[in-house]
């Protein structure tokens, strides 16, 4: 028993020795320490012999057991830094004739329209300041964005408003269907449909019938906001814009409140961040006043509000209208506005 | 509107510098859209006084001026200009001194200059050279009043205010209007022109009539009457200030008027009151196929509703838009019948618009200006005309006043302040402000309350928050804090379709997909493109009544054409491989009311598969990148689809598939039909997909988790022989109806040799598994079984060696 042990042990060792690659080493293993192996065997063999014998012969077993098992452990971590090290060797090798300079494999990589990113930003700021978005349509009756927001036929208001209108005309021979002129006719039909407190935000299309040049275009992009509550102020509304304008441009932008006339809004305001290229010292880009203007905004006009069926007395709001198209324009250095819609890769792929 | 500072501080002692006067005004609402500076480059160049001309004893078109700079001091210069004289005060400008080249319109220093063998010390400037016009024909001729020695930059210096003036604020579309601001703003005085003139004995009444015969349109029409005026040229402060404006002074009359408009804001007519047939007049409307010829010779036909200006017999004027050669103030007028009247917005909005005439006046007629501006500036125009065109006025106006109403009183409380601002003013603040405006004020300390009534001119002025903004306009909007909603945020609801559409759009870029933009407004042209035919979309898609070209006379029905279109654009791109979307509305009209405006998702892929590279281009793109795309997409929102066949037009009609969840069809994949590609110029192997959302959504956004798997699956590879007709989809069908078969997948398709003709094989791995206990070989022997003999039974397959 003993001896038999003995050879099989010389065996395996001399066998292992010779081992050059890991699947030979487990080829090895199982022969040897496998459940099936000889080795196995005997030890599950020991059971029939004698007691004193068996002592003996299970003791050595065991030793022979661990000492194989030792040297495979030994064996197996030499041929895996062996393998790592040829790994290394052939990287050498080849980079002695390879250039690793050479391009890369192309990887597709798409990218998401400067405008419609705009959007988003503009929208994931007012939404984590609690407003919600809503879309509506770019359709629009002319009630919704002209009589509902204090702009009757006739208001001098329309006439920088210049309109398209739909090929449709109603019973008594009216056109009652535009392309809506602002995204403010969003806010009219919330005010309408909506019961306060109402907090949202309305990005979309706004059209007007202008001719196209760098800096007009027929469609064009606004983000439109509302905030209707018991209690809220102008401090409110500056505040949201502080707080929008910090964000959006950075801590260090300051942001100017001024007067201004809006038929939907009283009082009106017009919001105004420093330029970044001059700092407030007047350029080209600001048109010398040294800010660029971001958002028409104000208190919504009462009768705006009655009009929806909100009461004026009891509740107050505030309304905005940020212009998106600019705010790619000025930080990218965009001068002329059609590059956005005209689709051109060698355009669209620097964004 | 362009205003002088100057002439502004002629009605308001301010002495700020135009920069900060400027800025003031901007933060208040009327806001200085840029201004330009005159003389700020003037620095050294003064007034002279040419004392004595000889011709250059070398030249002689050259003179040698001899100038009086004051003083004691002379120059001697060297001047080429035709206008030179003794006598005349000049702007001398001394070497040194920055000058505008007429040649080059380009600043430059004035240099030392030797002209033909004469040191010149310095030159007289023409008016280019000073940079105040195109002027460069002789030297700029200063008035003879002009003080010798005094810098040119005092006397002639001026800014020109660039205002831009919101349509509520018709009473700042003048220099009264608008130094009446600077002087609540700045706190200073204000001077109105003096209105008081002699009279003659004679009434105007004895001489003339006024009657208002539609005082729906004319609320007020008021008149004087001058006679013994002479026509002649305007005093040179009176062209100054025109110019000042842009305005080309034309006669004394003509200028008056001109000048009193932009003085006080109404517009002023001037008849020729011997023109007038039976001395009277009729305000009235317009008779059918009335006609009037206006100043420039042209007979316009007026319509039934517009308001004339008219005489006993015919229109003498259009009210509110212009004059008619027939009562035209000419070189021999001798008496003037003055108008100053009111008319409705609306009308001479409208008219104008017809007309196609604006004018100063017309733009002041649209905006609602008080009839109780009439009277000053009638009074201001008639004592101008008495005192510069010598002529007598008669004793007193006409005024006829049918559309009379009274100011109503506003009333506002400090707490609305408080309300609406979030800062409260005091009743003295409020009191204190709307008084600088001309507000008479009944301030109410203990109630906090002011009873306000607006002036004359205020007409933007009804309700309380009017006056809250003017408080805080006037008391800076920065006395206003800033705060956050305190607010609890409200309860939303929003629409799944804004996050779905932002993720999709996210999954495209990822595809390496850049996402375009283009118009809602596409042209016929480009929607016939996309039928083989050429045929026109049915049903018509929206159509715009007034579109700017026919290239944007529809609403998009579609997004396809855009795309197409903007593919095409790039195809230079092609053998790099494109990959282009938009997701945005399209507009399908429904009857009598709004469009629909559903939210489309629309790709399409061109060319190969990735970009050429060093070690070997993609494949061209197939059929099967589009479905992948697409099936990728819906796996992101834990979704499938089936793709059966379909036939839309735009697509060849056998490689393409309609996408369909649910049993509703939400989209559709496919090769671009040929014809269609050939229309937008792009080469075959164009596929596109298109994906409506709001249909899409319904069928995303819930989801279960499901348990990883505890016991083991089972794999079986089967290869199937069937007829080539049978679809993949059938079989999957087939397989997936069968308990335990949890996944079944597609790993080869064969016809050729090693099948009979007609049939092809198809090779699937089937996953087996439960999910409460391990399989046995048999049970899954059994299930497969149970599964060949439906697909033989249903679609003759057979199992393939
Ligand atoms: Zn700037």
């Amino acid at each position: 028993m003993i001896q038999r042990l003995e050879g099989l042990n010389q065996n395996a060792l001399r066998e292992l020795d010779a081992i050059k690659d890991t699947p030979t080493l487990e080829q090895w293993r199982i022969r040897y320490l496998g459940r099936k192996s000889e080795l196995t065997g005997m030890l599950r063999g020991l059971a029939d012999l004698p007691l004193e014998e068996r002592k003996n012969a299970g003791a050595f077993a065991n030793r022979i057991k661990a000492g194989l098992e030792s040297a495979f452990e030994q064996k197996n971590g030499a041929l895996k830094a062996e393998s790592q090290s040829q790994v290394l060797r052939t990287g050498e090798a080849e980079a002695a004739h390879g250039d690793i300079t050479l391009p890369g494999r192309p990887c597709p990589s798409g990218r998401l329209h400067p405008i419609m990113e705009t959007y988003r930003e503009i929208c994931d700021i007012f939404v984590s300041l609690g407003f919600q978005i809503v879309e509506s349509n770019d359709v629009e009756l002319d009630y919704y964005n002209f009589e509902a927001l204090n702009i009757p036929a006739e208001h001098p208001a329309r006439d920088s408003m210049s309109t398209f209108w739909v090929d449709y005309e109603n019973d008594r021979g009216e056109r009652t269907m535009l392309l809506r002129t602002h995204t403010t006719c969003v806010s009219a039909r919330v005010i309408h449909t909506m019961k306060p407190p109402i907090r949202v935000i309305a990005p979309g299309h706004v059209f007007r019938y202008e001719a196209t040049d760098a800096t007009h275009l027929p469609m064009f992009n606004q983000v439109d906001g509302l905030a209707v509550d018991k209690g809220i102020t102008m401090a409110d509304l500056k505040g949201v814009f502080y707080e929008f304008a910090r964000r959006f441009y950075g801590p260090e932008r300051r942001v100017r409140f001024r007067c201004d006339y809006f038929p939907f809004v009283e009082p009106g305001v017009e919001v105004a961040v420093e330029c970044a290229v001059c700092h407030g010292g007047g350029c080209r880009l600001c048109g010398s006043s040294g800010w660029i203007e971001i958002a028409g905004a104000g208190m919504t006009h009462p009768k705006v509000l009655e009009r929806g069926g909100i009461d004026p007395n009891e509740y107050t709001s505030f309304a905005f209208g940020i212009g998106v198209d600019r705010i790619p324009m000025l930080r990218y250095g965009i001068d002329d506005m059609r590059l956005f819609f005209g689709n051109d890769l060698r355009f669209l792929k620097q964004f | 509107m362009k205003v002088s500072y100057n002439w502004l501080k002629q009605y308001v002692d301010v002495k700020l510098p135009a920069q900060e006067i400027a800025d003031r005004l901007t933060m208040a609402g009327l806001e200085v859209k840029g201004s330009q500076t005159i003389g700020g480059d003037w620095e050294g160049i003064v007034i002279g006084q040419m004392i004595a001309v000889d011709k250059h004893h070398n030249a002689d078109r050259l003179s040698l001026v001899t100038i009086d700079l004051g003083g004691e001091k002379q120059e001697t210069v060297v001047c080429g200009a035709p206008n030179c004289a003794a006598g005349i005060k000049v702007a001398f400008a001394p070497v040194g001194s920055t000058l505008i080249n007429p040649h080059t319109n380009q600043p430059e220093k004035l240099k030392p200059a030797k002209i033909r063998g004469v040191v010149s010390a310095g030159m007289a400037c023409s008016e280019k050279e000073l940079g105040v016009s195109e002027n460069h024909e002789g030297i700029l001729v200063l008035p003879p009043d002009a003080p010798i020695g005094k810098p040119l930059n005092e006397y002639l210096g001026d800014t020109i205010f660039n205002f831009e003036v919101t349509p509520n604020r018709p009473d700042c579309l003048s220099i009264i209007g608008l130094a009446r601001e600077i002087a609540v703003l700045t706190g200073t005085n204000l001077h109105l022109p003096d209105l008081i003139y002699p009279e003659s004995d004679r009434s105007i009444t004895q001489d003339a009539t006024v009657e208002i015969l539609d005082p729906d349109l004319c609320p007020r029409y008021c008149a004087s009457l001058i006679t013994g005026v002479k026509i002649a040229e305007s005093p040179e402060w009176l062209k100054k200030w025109l110019l000042s404006y842009g305005m080309r002074p034309i006669n004394n009359i003509v200028d008056i008027t001109n000048f009193v408009m932009l003085e006080w804001g109404q517009p002023l007519h001037a008849f020729d009151f011997t023109k007038l047939t039976g001395r009277g007049i009729v305000v009235r409307r317009a008779r059918r196929e009335e006609k009037i010829t206006s100043l420039d010779g042209v007979e316009r036909q007026l319509a039934r509703d517009m308001l004339v200006i008219a005489d006993k017999e015919q229109a003498v004027a259009v009210a509110g838009i212009m004059g008619g050669a027939n009562s035209e103030v000419s070189d021999d007028t001798t008496s003037i019948l003055l108008e100053s009247a009111s008319f409705k917005p609306t009308s001479v909005h409208y008219t104008g618009r017809i007309l196609g005439m604006p004018s100063e006046a017309c733009v002041r007629f649209e905006r609602s200006l008080s009839p109780e501006l009439t009277i000053p500036a009638l009074k201001r125009a008639t004592k101008l005309i008495a005192e510069l065109g010598g002529g007598q006025a008669a004793k007193g106006i006409i005024d006829v006043y049918p559309g009379k109403q009274e100011r109503k009183s506003v009333r506002i409380t400090t707490a609305e302040t408080k309300r609406v601002l979030g800062v409260e003013f005091t009743v003295d603040e409020v009191a204190a402000t709307l008084n600088s405006l001309g507000f008479e004020c009944q301030p109410n300390v203990s109630t906090g309350s002011v009873i306000a009534k607006a002036p004359y001119w205020r007409s933007d002025i009804s309700i309380p928050v009017d006056l809250v903004e003017e408080v805080a306009r006037v008391r800076s909007y920065d006395r206003i804090p800033t705060t956050l909603l305190a607010e609890p945020i409200p309860k939303h609801d929003p629409a799944p379709i804004t996050g779905f559409k932002r993720k999709m759009r996210q999954a495209l870029a990822g595809y390496g997909f850049q996402e375009i933009a283009s118009y809602s407004m596409v042209g016929m042209d480009s929607l016939t493109r996309l039928s083989p035919q050429s045929k026109k979309p049915q049903p018509l898609p929206v159509r715009i009544s007034n579109p700017m070209t026919i290239d944007q006379e529809y609403l998009r029905p579609t997004l396809r054409g855009n795309l197409l279109a903007a593919l095409s654009v790039n195809r230079a791109f092609l053998e790099d491989g494109l990959r282009l979307f938009e997701a945005g509305k399209v507009y399908l009209p429904k009857d009598a009311d709004l469009p629909d405006e559903p939210d489309m998702l629309c790709g399409a892929i061109a060319g190969r598969r990735g970009e050429r590279w060093w070690q070997g281009d993609g494949e061209p793109v197939d059929f099967f990148d589009a479905k992948g795309i697409v099936e990728g997409l819906l796996a992101q929102f834990n979704t499938t689809a089936r793709f059966d066949p379909a036939n839309d037009e735009s697509l060849h009609p056998a490689r393409q598939a309609a996408v369909t969840i649910g049993g509703k069809q939400v989209g559709v994949v496919g090769e671009l039909h040929p014809a269609v590609a050939g229309h937008f110029e792009l080469p075959g192997g164009v596929y596109l997909f298109e994906l409506n959302l709001p249909a899409l959504v319904l069928h995303t956004g819930f989801m279960m988790y499901q348990p990883i798997p505890k016991f083991p699956a089972t794999i079986r590879d089967i290869a199937l022989v069937v007829d080539v007709t049978v679809p993949h989809q059938k079989i999957v069908d087939i397989v997936r109806a069968v308990s335990l078969v949890i996944d079944v997948s597609l790993f080869d398709v064969y016809a050729g040799e090693q099948v009979p003709a007609g049939k092809k094989s198809l090779a699937y791995r089937l996953t087996f598994q439960s999910p409460n206990r391990t399989l046995t070989d048999e049970e899954v022997n059994r299930v497969q079984q149970q599964i060949l003999n439906r697909l033989v039974a249903e679609v003759d397959a057979s199992l393939r060696g």
